[in-house]
């Protein structure tokens, strides 16, 4: 088992006390399996999902990577766990402003000790980026914008990858094709995927179906 | 609507207070060095107009000696009879036990309209100041006067250390029966005069504005130092210009939504510049109030060099002066003015849609770095045209201008190219990633960097300046001071028993005889020396003929100092009217560094022939202990211990008076660096607010908050080591400039330029702390960002 999530708990500071977001939740997920998570503006959905990649800590559970408790981990250790285990995929893309296309995508698989210019070149081609690979962030349009992101999640082999929304920002064309080549991608690397989201269409394109409401799933 | 908007804005401020403080803590440092500098040189003006006002100095034409420092009452008789409407002037210091002060004696029945101070509006009556004698000085030394048998009468519109009394209370006052200083020439004289050569031919007429006005000869000490405040206040409004730029790219999107809303452009553009009056008044006022504190400070401390470059009296006391409190508020208006107007245009031409999103705001300033670039060039190019042109004070006050915003200019563009560089040959995956969000970063830090490369710059320049004059007058002063002791303050009476008594006991006696004079047109000292071994073997001359020395001891030739050469353009073999109707060719030209006077010297014989009344007033001793010369002269001839001065008392007290005339620079070097300090503070501060989204996926990809606060610090340092290291070369041209052409100008002595290795890397390394500290805050906050702050980054509905 890849990923082990047992009793997590998790607030955050209010005006009125502490706002339970998460209450007890628990779930699975194996290396080359997909995952959605759904659920209502507030339900927890992206704290679970900061959670699991070692983002944020947990105030009660248990999150298990491949046997290793993440909430034991000091911040040393969960950014060593970011670096070479697990890579994010925002909806905002979160690219690196000061490089460009091409150190964008190979820039966590350095960090990661990982790269391979074949694999780059690979996916820069796969995902259609072969003449904008010299151009900024600022120079790409939303949906180059999280090609490159997906690139760069892929370029670093990890081992499990979370997307958080990442179509929400792309028109539904766009969206489509991006997930066609997010999903083939991670099946060829045999990645694990677990994705937030607000939209059916996409849940339904992962493997299992998770709810979450008010902190617990459904 | 008004007040909503208003409210709206202001809303900006209190949601961004450190962005508040930096504006206007940028905006009160910059109006309080400007404003400040303003003070001491309205206060310097002030007692210049003082001066002119009661002695006549510089506005009406007068009648001096061709040679000497006085002439004979009679031919003032001999003028009025003649009816030359003539009045004369008596003055000299008298020393009393509280300090000294100049005595002025003026004939209030024939000096030209306003110059007296009796009668008029004034309460002392004519009678009492022409019989039983009355003083008028201002406060501060009219009780130094307490003890003398005449009536002082406080009157602030007197020069300070100065009072006025009658002609012939001050001839009592000073020891000078029947002897005028010089006569001031009433504007109107009657037709069909006799030629002033027929009835006074010792006397020659100087022109008005002209020669000894202490304004004018002070006038470029003045200009250096607004110079200084000038660039100072340059300094501070880069942090003003950098702030406003930040305050007014964040509110974009409230600007929209304002207009969204249907608040009119030119009713919103209106209240915003409202907003920034109503602030730069408030900062200026600050600033106008620090200015005061730091030209109290340094008041006392520019008197001194006023006095000792110059030979000018400043008042001591500083008075809150409207022109320039007014002045302060002014450029505080106008310098947020001019950094605000680019945003305002901004905001007047941003479309109605325009995205509201925050976007690279530093990015975008390096739109224009072409045109900067090419602005940059041209600027550098006018200095280096302007060099060898070699054209004056004024001249040279511009090269330093286009040399220091040249530079300024071209720092972005250098410094890019250097991180490009760095970028190129970076190895690691951080180090290719901190080359180029450094240079992504630069856009947003070029102002704090280049108001740091002008305060390094100027740093140099000026210590460079200073340390290479320290060398050269230690220097001359070994040279100069080469007596063992030096007897002064003796009456002219016995110096000839006392030379006779020293060179029985076998030592060597260098007589100095001096008046004063005017040379070439020139105020001066004309001194008869001695010419022997000792000064073949000490004085050093700029310029010189080889045999000068035996040419002057002869009594054939006259040396004069660098000061007199300068001022008057003369230059070797040029012959000089040394008065009495000696003329002598110049045989050389010797450096007398920190002398505010011209000076000639010519040999002892030769003066005696001209001024056979006048003895030595000071001796110069060799070959005798300064002790035991000390208690033998107080045995033979009852002189007082004071009367025998050793060398290195002299060469202390002179040093003394050097470094307290570079107090003020030093003062005002520490001052503008730590602007520059803080307007590096301030740029990495605001800059942080908006860094948040590009660390946050670095952060996110496995670099923790402490690594990334690491880089943040090396950023700094690296960005502040190149930029002092382009400091080095700009601040050396600064001090060139400052010695070769602006000392030549306003101080008429070159000197040469020496360099100081240890003093430029201790500027170095402080200049890294400085920005080290500056850096250390936002670093510090950047560790000690909460995650959920960093996680907010990624949240899909921020």
């Amino acid at each position: 088992m890849l990923l082990k999530v047992s009793g997590v708990t998790k607030s955050f500071a209010g005006a009125e006390g502490p706002v339970p977001v998460l209450s007890g939740v628990d779930l699975s997920l194996d290396l080359g399996q997909t995952m959605s998570l759904q659920g209502e503006s507030g339900s927890g959905k992206s704290t679970l999902l900061h959670i699991v990649g070692g983002l944020d800590t947990v105030d009660g559970g248990r999150v298990l990577f491949d046997g290793r408790d993440v909430a034991a981990l000091d911040e040393a250790g969960r950014a060593a766990l970011r670096r070479s285990d697990v890579a994010v995929i925002f909806q905002q893309f979160n690219l690196i402003p000061s490089l460009d296309v091409s150190d964008n995508i190979r820039f966590q698989a350095r960090l990661a000790g990982r790269e391979d210019a074949a694999q780059v070149a690979r996916l820069i081609e796969a995902l259609g980026l072969g003449d904008h690979r010299h151009k900024y962030p600022e120079q790409l349009s939303g949906g180059q914008q999280q090609r490159v992101a997906i690139a760069r999640a892929l370029a670093a082999r990890p081992r499990l990858i979370l997307a958080d929304e990442p179509t929400g920002n792309l028109d539904e064309a766009t969206a489509g094709e991006v997930l066609d080549q997010m999903l083939a991608l991670v099946g060829e690397t045999g990645a694990a995927l677990m994705v937030v989201t607000h939209s059916p269409a996409v849940a339904a394109r992962m493997d299992r179906q998770l709810h979450l409401r008010a902190g617990q799933l459904a | 609507m008004t007040r909503a908007v208003l409210q709206a804005l202001a809303a900006h401020w209190r949601r961004n207070p450190l962005q508040f403080f930096t504006f206007l803590a940028g905006l009160a440092l910059a109006t309080a060095l400007w404003s400040g500098v303003q003070a001491i040189n309205a206060e310097a003006r002030a007692s210049y107009d003082a001066a002119a006002a009661t002695l006549g100095e510089g506005r009406f034409d007068q009648l001096v000696p061709r040679a000497g420092d006085s002439l004979p009452q009679e031919t003032y008789v001999a003028l009025r009879r003649a009816g030359w409407q003539v009045s004369p002037v008596v003055e000299g210091v008298l020393r009393t036990d509280a300090g000294r002060v100049r005595i002025v004696g003026l004939d209030p029945l024939t000096t030209p309209g306003a110059l007296s101070p009796v009668g008029g509006a004034r309460d002392i009556d004519l009678n009492s100041f022409l019989t039983v004698g009355v003083l008028f000085a201002d406060a501060a030394t009219a009780g130094r006067l307490a003890d003398l048998p005449q009536e002082v009468v406080t009157d602030t519109s007197v020069a300070p250390d100065t009072a006025l009394t009658d002609v012939g209370v001050a001839q009592r006052l000073l020891d000078r029966p029947e002897r005028l200083s010089r006569l001031i020439l009433a504007p109107e004289q009657p037709m069909g005069l006799p030629p002033l050569e027929q009835v006074a031919p010792g006397l020659t007429r100087v022109a008005a504005q002209s020669g000894s006005d202490v304004g004018q000869l002070t006038g470029s000490f003045h200009l250096n130092l607004t110079a200084f405040g000038l660039l100072s206040f340059a300094v501070g409004i880069f942090i003003v210009h950098g702030t406003i730029g930040l305050v007014f790219e964040q509110r974009r999107g409230m600007v929209r939504t304002l207009r969204t809303l249907g608040v009119p452009l030119r009713r919103l553009i209106l209240l915003m510049a409202v907003e920034l009056l109503v602030l730069s008044l408030l900062a200026g006022g600050i600033g106008v109030v620090l200015g005061y504190v730091i030209a109290a400070l340094l008041l006392p401390d520019v008197a001194a060099t006023l006095e000792g470059l110059y030979g000018a009296q400043v008042s001591g006391g500083l008075q809150l002066r409207p022109v320039w409190w007014l002045s302060g508020l002014a450029i505080a208006v106008l310098g947020a003015g001019l950094a605000g107007a680019g945003a305002l245009w901004r905001i007047a031409r941003m479309p109605i849609l325009a995205s509201a999103r925050p976007r690279a705001w530093a990015m975008a300033a390096g739109r224009g770095r072409w045109l900067q670039g090419a602005a940059a060039v041209l600027l550098l190019a006018v200095a280096a045209g302007i060099a060898l042109a070699d054209a004056g004070l004024i001249a040279a006050f511009a090269l330093l201008g286009c040399l220091l915003i040249g530079a300024a200019l071209a720092l972005p563009l250098i410094l890019g190219a250097v991180l490009a560089l760095g970028q190129s040959r970076a190895k690691g995956v951080i180090g290719g990633w901190f080359w180029a969000d450094t240079r992504q970063q630069l856009p947003g830090l070029s102002l704090a960097l280049m108001a740091l490369l002008l305060a390094m710059a100027a740093n140099v320049g000026v210590s460079t300046m200073v340390s290479s004059f320290r060398l050269t007058f230690i220097d001359f002063l070994d040279q100069r001071l080469f007596a063992d002791a030096y007897i002064r303050g003796v009456d002219r009476d016995r110096m000839p028993g006392i030379e006779a008594f020293l060179q029985d006991r076998g030592a060597t006696v260098l007589p100095l005889l001096r008046v004063d004079s005017r040379l070439a047109g020139v105020p001066a000292e004309l001194m008869g020396a001695r010419v022997g071994p000792a000064y073949e073997t000490n004085w050093t001359f700029v310029a010189a003929r080889p045999e000068a020395w035996t040419q002057v001891a002869a009594g054939d030739a006259v040396i004069v100092n660098e000061q007199l050469a300068r001022r008057a353009g003369l230059w070797l073999d040029d012959m000089l009217d040394l008065g009495g109707g000696l003329r002598l060719p110049l045989a050389g030209v010797y450096g007398d560094y920190g002398n505010p006077v011209g000076q000639a010297v010519i040999a002892e014989a030769r003066f005696g022939v001209v001024f056979p009344d006048e003895t030595p007033r000071q001796f110069g001793v060799l070959g005798l202990d300064p002790e035991e010369l000390r208690s033998a002269l107080g045995e033979r001839f009852g002189l007082p211990p004071s009367s025998v001065v050793d060398q290195s008392s002299v060469k202390a007290f002179s040093l003394g008076v050097f470094e307290r005339t570079f107090t003020v620079t030093a003062a005002l070097n520490v001052l503008t660096l730590a602007v520059a300090g803080f307007a590096i503070l301030m740029s990495l501060l605001t800059l942080s607010a908006i860094r948040l989204p590009q660390l946050a996926p670095v952060w996110a990809m496995g670099l923790t908050r402490g690594a990334l606060a690491r880089v943040e610090l090396i950023r700094a340092l690296v960005l502040a080591a190149l930029t002092a290291l382009l400091a080095l070369p700009l601040g050396l041209a600064l001090a060139w400039v400052l010695l070769a052409m602006v000392n030549v100008q306003a101080f008429g002595w070159r000197l040469p330029m020496y360099l100081f290795p240890l003093d430029y890397a201790r500027l170095g390394l402080l200049t890294l702390l400085a920005a080290a500290l500056a850096a250390l805050w936002p670093a510090l906050r950047m560790a000690r960002t909460p995650v959920s702050q960093l996680l907010r980054v990624f949240a899909n509905e921020r």
